[in-house]
């Protein structure tokens, strides 16, 4: 009966076009929003680090005391949400997890070994080598740069494949020199394509701008005086006057992130970090009881609201549209079942159950909601491209329907579509084919 | 073959009760074609959909080919529609976007018949009206006597046990009705019951027996009295 009642809801749906076109149309428009919405909403979402996600943790301490309420996100326990270079310094001194790098992000003049290239300001993030594993960072070549070189405060860099392309026209350039601010750094190693969004690690900036060009450690960048490009918070206090003073005042300008891969570590960093507060707090630093937070990577970016309220709102917003859709599809339903309550009515006298009359308009539905959901893809991909127009490269890259979202948009509508069916198809089966025949 | 005892009819609002029929009993056998006659109103309609089961009524006995079919469920109703009866209403009601193979198969894919089966016994209903020809056309391009003739083909394609009909020749001008009630007869001839609904003393004259109905009783056509006051109520 499947192909049966196939047959005749095409037959159904030709012979009335203009409500047909009304119907698919409605479905079509109300899945497009809601799955351009909902590609946006994933997008933004996503788990940037699927595999270590909960085993990445970026610690906070409070050093400015609980009266102060100059935060940067609002945090509801005043928690400021990046650390002082004082407190980097200890905690990485402190060696207490699994791995752990303090960075922050800098810029400096690269002058390319090609003449004809001008020289440009390169964003650079200085680091641990800690944050290549910690991460998954991939190579394309070479490696991160040895713990030794963290200590001697080596001139090293390693690069991405994008400046690796510029610079070097994609060649292997470990071993090769890059001036930068006029000091010569040997490329230890190229990174393959790595992009994690939103930027988890670095969540001050843009959210989901392009990722830095290049790495150096952290003790060469704070040797080299190399000042943050990101926002530096002080609490009205910026500490004595040049860059010594600014390092060692209580403002807060650096990223911090432990790998912590057991629960039994988390605990225990957790401890950790609550004695090292209260440590500071016996040293005098602190005048407030300790207050310390540990919080996953999926637990900062709900505290950095990396996915906006607005597009929370939006989803909601389109969701409610294709309800409306919905409704109006089903309105136009009811009209065009009612309209052919006569043939209805023929067809229980020639021996249709109401089961039968009940199947035949459900896959009426069913079949508009699929047409409807080919439409609403059409209008998906049309909103995307748009959509890509308006944002980062790097948001536009997630911003594609993969072959599950086509599957989901199609089963939406299909299942959509045919539950809002269900009304007009149960006045349908319920004709009173006496009633009708009489009336002819 | 169709038995109705002492059966009513009441439609019911929250002030009136009016009874389409009352105290209303009837005896169809097999292989009689009878004509059902009586005025506009009088519930020749409303004993039509009883017998048909598309209707329920509200008290007596009604029995199909044996069976009482008080209290059987939509289900049960439907199947034995489909398997006992066949329908020739006036207005033909085919269905407009199916041609006539299609149209006449309906009954067939309800009653879950295999392909071969369906092709063979619409081919056989066809070639009896007439029609063989005509199998991929759509109603539309039928004149009224053809539509009608695809009506019974449709009814007799299920091998019904009784033939119901609605005023059959009522939307057809006087040559095509009289293809129509031939067509009727010689069906009758070959052994099938039928019942047919009409006004038309022509018409019914022409069935074997002919059973009137006023307010919804069966009247003694012989009683002069009531006969003259059927001719009148007719004119």
């Amino acid at each position: 009966m499947f192909a049966y009642y196939l047959k005749l809801a095409l037959r159904s749906l030709k012979r009335n076009v203009v409500l047909t076109v009304l119907m698919i149309a409605a479905i079509g428009v109300g899945i497009g929003a809601s799955m351009t919405t909902v590609t946006i909403f994933r997008a933004m979402d996503a788990d940037p680090v699927p595999e270590k996600s909960g085993q990445l943790f970026a610690p906070q301490i409070d050093n400015w005391g609980p009266t102060n309420k100059k935060v940067v996100t609002g945090d509801e326990e005043h928690l400021q949400d990046q650390i002082t270079y004082t407190d980097a310094i200890n905690l990485m001194n402190a060696h207490a997890a699994v791995r752990q790098s303090a960075m922050y992000v800098t810029a400096l003049p690269l002058t390319p070994p090609n003449r004809d290239l001008l020289p440009f300001q390169a964003p650079a993030r200085a680091t641990y080598t800690d944050f290549f594993p910690m991460f998954q960072v991939p190579f394309l070549y070479g490696g991160p740069w040895s713990a030794s070189d963290d200590t001697d405060r080596a001139y090293v860099a390693v690069i991405t494949r994008d400046l690796n392309d510029r610079v070097f026209g994609g060649a292997n350039s470990v071993g090769r020199t890059l001036n930068l601010d006029n000091h010569e750094y040997r490329v230890v190693g190229v990174l393959d394509r790595w992009q994690p969004l939103p930027k988890f690690y670095d969540l001050s900036t843009s959210k989901y701008g392009d990722a830095e060009q290049l790495y150096i450690p952290f003790s060469r960048a704070i040797e080299g005086h190399m000042e943050s490009w990101e926002s530096s918070n002080c609490a009205g206090d910026a500490g004595e006057p040049g860059w010594d003073g600014f390092v060692h005042s209580e403002c807060v300008w650096m990223q911090f992130w432990v790998e912590l891969p057991t629960p039994a570590d988390v605990a225990r960093y957790r401890a950790f970090l609550n004695n090292y507060a209260a440590d500071q707090q016996r040293a005098g630093r602190f005048n407030w009881l300790p207050r310390t937070r540990l919080r996953d990577v999926k637990g900062w970016l709900v505290h950095w609201h990396a996915v906006s309220d607005e597009v929370r709102i939006l989803v909601l917003v389109a969701f409610s549209f294709l309800f409306v859709c919905l409704l109006n599809a089903m309105g136009l339903m009811l009209a065009k079942i009612m309209n052919r309550a006569g043939d209805i009515g023929v067809r229980r006298a020639l021996g249709a159950n109401r089961g039968t009359i009940f199947g035949q308009c459900l896959m009426e539905a069913g079949v508009v909601g699929l047409a409807g959901g080919l439409v609403g893809l059409a209008l998906t991909a049309l909103g995307l491209a748009g959509v890509r127009l308006i944002v980062s490269p790097a948001t536009a890259r997630l911003t594609h329907l993969s072959p599950t979202d086509i599957a989901i948009a199609l089963s939406l509508a299909v299942c959509a579509t045919t539950l809002a069916g269900l009304y007009p198809t149960w006045r349908a089966a319920h004709v009173q084919p006496a009633w009708q025949l009489k009336a002819q | 073959m169709l038995k109705m005892t002492h059966l009513s009819k009441a439609y019911r609002t929250e002030v009136v009760e009016t009874y389409a029929l009352r105290d209303f009993s009837i005896n169809v056998r097999e292989g009689e074609f009878v004509a059902v006659t009586g005025p506009s109103g009088s519930g020749k309609t409303t004993f039509l959909t009883i017998a048909g089961l598309l209707e329920e009524f509200t008290g007596g006995e009604y029995l199909l080919d044996g069976a009482d079919v008080r209290g059987l469920n939509d289900n049960q109703r439907s199947k034995l529609r489909n398997e006992k009866i066949g329908f020739i209403f006036q207005a033909f009601n085919l269905i407009p976007d199916l041609n006539v193979y299609d149209n006449i198969e309906v009954p067939l894919r309800y009653r879950g018949l295999a392909a071969g089966e369906r092709k063979r016994r619409i081919q056989d209903s066809l070639q009896r009206v007439g029609l063989s020809a005509r199998m991929r056309h759509y109603p539309a391009e039928l004149s009224g006597g053809q539509q009608q003739r695809v009506a019974i083909a449709r009814a007799l394609a299920g091998s019904p046990r009784l033939l119901l009909a609605d005023e059959p020749t009522g939307n057809l001008d006087t040559q095509m009705a009289r293809g129509v009630m031939e067509l009727l007869e010689e069906l009758h001839r070959d052994g099938a019951t039928i019942v047919m609904v009409t006004h038309d003393p022509e018409l019914a004259v022409r069935a074997q027996r002919e059973v009137h109905i006023v307010d919804g009783q069966v009247v003694d056509l012989a009683a002069p009295s009531r006969r003259v006051l059927s001719v009148s109520a007719q004119l």
